[in-house]
């Protein structure tokens, strides 16, 4: 019994929740949170045991009310989703452990609205994970997007504009997407991805079929940011509460990542596709732009948060990338990389929460030497993610980018290694931008006045709560043991989902 | 008998461990100076005892291996204590001792800053430098490389003036750009070849490529070693790291980093490509070519710099490249002699660090314009600068003659009387730059140190240790570490595979 039901167990357990909270919380707002954190960390089980279960018996198919596929909506869990529905699930717990305090400070009368859009919105991208449905995904896909317009309305005094801007994109996005899905399902009859997959072989010259995957992709490729359709993020990112750009940069675009790759991976066969449309070169070289494009546009920022966010279009690039390689080794980088840059995403925009909290602030111009001693564990953690961001070895951040670098080499795209390497080198600059500033006596004249009285200025530490910390350091610390345990992985867990095509 | 065999040994993972694990020790020591400098004393001991240990196998050629866990598919991480690279673990886990002693003397006589974090960087250091000695495949030697990279870091920026930001940045900006050069070099060779293991002679792999493409990819090799290496034009980085402290500068700017940069070069040459591709498509003689001219460069550039780091600092730019020649020569003696040159150059140029270490603590001195007469308040440090430069110099008896002698003989064997020549000439200007400084130090009078005397013995005895070495090593070079009869078991592998 719970074992069929298993792709829909996740989204359940988030959902019901999201809708119980205000409910609950009209009597007692106290029960949002420790509601909203019951129902993640349940989640995570039942996700862990999904992936077990799929790695060790193959993927476990669901039908909802006893409708035979093509007709019905089908949940299915494969290696790919139900890994990806635990990295959402673990991320979002220690997010959400990080949020209580934080929240409580930047938006203390929201609470439970607050923690009911984002159950909505985590049981959103749950469902795209799990569905095996293109309608039912766009359902979902609306689920979350209008929980992420929510969320991000609830920020500093710039959110409504910023929410506004991402509703209006955001809706187009989706509307691209179903307008694609609309032209597929006229030329095939079938909503039903296995099905789809079938089906569109013998109809892939029809140039409605194509024209819909043009605009399918158009639609994914706004909801991921990837440029030049990235320009909705930094605003939206940098101008919502911590808690909120800590879930949706770490797993928002990733998202869109994973609909970008069911769609050219497993419903259409991209090589087939590639032959008529060169589909997967446009991604690959609009991908390379953007690692580019956001890297310098990082690097301009004066804000931590907005130079975060500009950093997550360069990352959403290398998975696109990644994808656009179309071969294996590619494909494994890319979605290796999905999970490292979640967690690296999410580790450091939990460190500028953990800073606008303490300090007020999250300006890099505004920083300095005393940081490092007001702060030391946060900055300690900002450095292990700037170094994995970086891509050096032993953190995560480097096996990714090696993978993806072999996919490269092995496909002779010898300007994509180029810029996948130069890309690491730009994150070292407008990384070390921030470290040296926290660690040195920067643009304060000469070297620290406590060296010359020989004694420490005396600075008071003002290091986060344990609740905040915590999940921080767990983060950081992730990234070394993903860096060591990326093989295992690999061999293991991602192999399984490379689409047969490739 | 050149047939390696291996046995599993958990020694060498043990050796590069020894001194990260004293990282948190000394971190929470922070407070108790005495206890932390302990720990970094036990952990350079209990290092350089673990290598030791591993000594009397490598002579035999049976090599101790740490076999870890898979780092990317088909490729473990693996530690291999092969004759070459416990020729270079002994070296940097030795000297490492004598440093620590000199460096507890520095840091408390200047009354340093982040004591600490110097301390604990500087194990870090070791711990990666055994690492790149240990690597038995590329892959493992990046991962190191690249750490060794970050935490020599904090060690170049440890002053925090504007010109060591200035001069971190600048390092960083070296290294990692050669970082991303060898790990795409890397990820390329497996794509051809299948294979990241070292193998002594090289990768067979290679002799099924295009010309085009070993040449490419050698480029890329040399550039991302090269760095480190010091070849130049990639050199710019280590003149400006001389802004950090001395003992930094002496066995990582010397010793550990440097050297790090030519063993990768040798390991390069003579375990990636072998001497057989390289001699095929004539690569070898571009190492000579950029060998050759660095030596050279670097030696007329020693004679404008009035900074005693700095003039060192070119110094050693040079004797990089006698390794880098001594290994493009792929000859027997040549081999021998760049092998030879990499202990034997660190010896002294520590010696002359220590020296110059000495002399800024003592007297607040960095300029050679300002030492004169200072040999008559400092008579032992001066003296072992004496040593140490005549033996860089490459006269005998000192270990610099030694390596030299070796070089020569290989270029002889090479047929090449212009790496003769380079050598000759390039003694001559080392005593060029040297001398002056002995003499100011000795025969030139001034007032300003009269009422001076030696350096704390924490500073002079290391300094005299290492001088003594230098010597010792150059009457019996294969005293007490066999150096010599490792770097003939290293050449005789390398080479001997190569020729049917």
């Amino acid at each position: 019994m719970i074992e069929a039901n298993l792709p829909l167990l996740v989204p359940l357990t988030l959902l019901i929740p999201a809708l119980l909270i205000p409910l609950i919380g009209v009597r007692a707002p106290g029960a949002a949170y420790p509601l909203a954190l019951a129902a993640v960390l349940a989640s995570i089980p039942i996700a862990g045991f999904g992936l077990i279960r799929v790695i060790e018996g193959g993927p476990v198919t669901c039908t909802l009310g006893g409708w035979e596929a093509p007709i019905g909506i089908e949940l299915v869990l494969d290696p790919l989703a139900s890994f990806l529905t635990l990295v959402v699930t673990v991320v979002s717990c220690l997010v959400l452990i990080h949020a209580r305090h934080v929240a409580s400070v930047e938006h203390p009368d929201k609470r439970v609205p607050y923690y009911s859009l984002v159950l909505l919105l985590l049981a959103g991208f749950c469902g795209i994970l799990s569905t095996g449905d293109l309608f039912n995904l766009y359902v979902f896909l609306e689920i979350s997007s209008l929980a992420g317009y929510g969320l991000v309305a609830i920020g500093d005094k710039r959110s409504p504009v910023s929410a506004y801007r991402y509703l209006i994109l955001g809706s187009v996005g989706t509307g691209f997407y179903l307008l694609g899905i609309g032209f597929i399902y006229v030329m095939s009859g079938s909503l039903n991805m296995a099905d789809l997959a079938r089906i569109l072989p013998h109809i892939l010259d029809q140039p409605t079929v194509l024209s819909g995957l043009i605009l399918t992709v158009t639609g994914i490729g706004l909801k991921m940011a990837l440029f030049p359709l990235h320009f909705w993020l930094p605003d939206a990112y940098s101008s919502a509460s911590s808690p909120t750009s800590a879930l949706l940069a770490p797993l928002g675009t990733k998202v869109g990542a994973y609909i970008l790759i069911r769609v050219l991976f497993f419903i259409f066969d991209l090589a087939e596709v590639e032959q008529r449309v060169p589909i997967a070169s446009v991604i690959a070289w609009l991908s390379a732009a953007g690692v580019l494009y956001g890297s310098l546009m990082a690097l301009a920022q004066q804000e931590l948060k907005r130079m975060l966010a500009y950093s997550s279009i360069a990352q959403i690039g290398y998975v696109g990338l990644g994808l656009g390689m179309a071969n294996p080794l590619g494909f494994t980088g890319a979605v290796l990389h999905i999970l490292n840059h979640a967690v690296m995403k999410a580790a450091l925009f939990l460190v500028a929460g953990n800073l606008r909290v303490q300090l007020g602030h999250s300006n890099i111009a505004a920083m300095d030497q005393r940081l490092s001693r007001q702060m030391p564990w946060s900055m300690a953690a900002l450095v292990v993610a700037a170094l994995s961001m970086i891509g050096l070895p032993p953190t995560a951040g480097f096996f990714s980018k090696w993978y993806l670098v072999l996919g490269g080499i092995q496909g002779s795209y010898w300007v994509f290694v180029a810029v996948i390497l130069l890309g690491g080198l730009l994150n070292t600059i407008y990384f070390f931008r921030v470290v040296e500033r926290v660690y040195l006596p920067f643009g304060r004249g000469l070297s620290d006045p406590a060296a010359a009285d020989g004694g420490r200025e005396v600075v008071e530490s003002v290091e986060a709560r344990f609740s905040m910390l915590a999940p921080t350091l767990v983060l950081a610390g992730a990234l070394l043991v993903l860096g060591l345990t990326s093989s295992f992985l690999v061999s293991r867990v991602i192999r399984l989902m490379i689409p047969p095509g490739l | 008998m050149n047939a390696l065999s291996t046995y599993p040994s958990i020694v060498p993972l043990l050796a590069i461990l020894v001194s990260a694990a004293s990282v948190p020790l000394i971190g929470m020591s922070a407070r108790l100076p005495n206890l932390r400098e302990f720990w970094t004393l036990l952990a350079a001991g209990a290092k350089f005892a673990l290598v030791l240990s591993l000594l009397p196998s490598a002579l035999v050629n049976r090599v101790a291996e740490t076999r870890l866990f898979q780092i990317s598919p088909g490729i473990d991480l693996i530690l291999r204590a092969d004759p070459f690279g416990v020729f270079f673990a002994l070296i940097a886990s030795g000297l490492w001792i004598l440093t620590s002693f000199y460096s507890i003397g520095y840091v408390r006589g200047l009354k340093e800053k982040h004591q600490t974090r110097y301390f604990a960087s500087f194990a870090l250091c070791l711990s990666a430098t055994l690492g790149v000695a240990f690597a038995a495949n590329l892959l493992t030697f990046v991962i190191f490389f690249e750490v060794l990279t970050i935490s020599t870091y904090p060690l170049v920026i440890h002053k925090q003036t504007p010109e060591a930001i200035a001069a971190g940045r600048k390092y960083l900006a070296f290294t990692l750009t050669a970082g991303v050069l060898l790990v795409a070099a890397m990820a390329a060779t497996l794509q051809m070849t299948g294979t990241l293991e070292f193998q002594a002679g090289g990768l067979r792999a290679f002799q099924g490529l295009s010309p085009v493409e070993v040449k490419i990819l050698f480029g890329m090799f040399l550039a991302g070693v090269g760095v480190k290496a010091a070849i130049m034009p990639l050199h710019a980085w280590l003149p400006a790291a001389m802004a950090a402290p001395t003992p930094v500068s002496a066995l990582l700017h010397a010793v550990a980093v440097v050297k790090s940069g030519v063993f990768g070069v040798v390991r390069v040459v003579g375990f990636v490509f072998g001497p057989e591709t390289l001699g095929r498509y004539g690569l070898h003689e571009v190492m000579l070519w950029l060998a050759g001219s660095t030596v050279l460069l670097a030696s007329c550039l020693a004679f404008a710099e009035d900074n005693l780091k700095r003039r060192l600092a070119y110094s050693t730019v040079g004797h990089l490249s006698y390794v880098v020649l001594g290994a493009g020569l792929l000859s027997p003696s040549g081999f021998i002699g760049g092998l030879l040159h990499i202990a034997n150059h660190a010896t002294m140029k520590i010696v002359l660090f220590f020296c110059a270490g000495a002399i800024y603590v003592n007297a607040h001195k960095e300029k050679i314009s300002e030492l004169d007469g200072i040999g008559r308040a400092m008579p032992w440090t001066m003296g072992a600068f004496a040593l140490a430069s005549l033996g860089l110099a490459g006269v005998p008896p000192v270990n610099g003659f030694v390596s030299k002698w070796y070089l020569g003989l290989g270029a002889l064997e090479a047929g090449s009387v212009a790496v003769v020549a380079i050598l000759l000439i390039s003694g001559l200007l080392n005593a060029g730059y040297f001398v002056p400084i002995v003499y100011r130090a000795f025969f030139k009078q001034s007032e300003n140190f009269r009422s001076m005397g030696e350096a704390s013995a924490w500073m002079v005895v290391p300094l005299i240790l290492a001088a003594g070495l230098s010597a010792l090593l150059g009457l019996m070079p294969d005293l007490f570490f066999h150096f010599f009869t490792l770097a003939q078991q290293i050449a005789a592998q390398v080479l001997e595979v190569s020729t049917p």
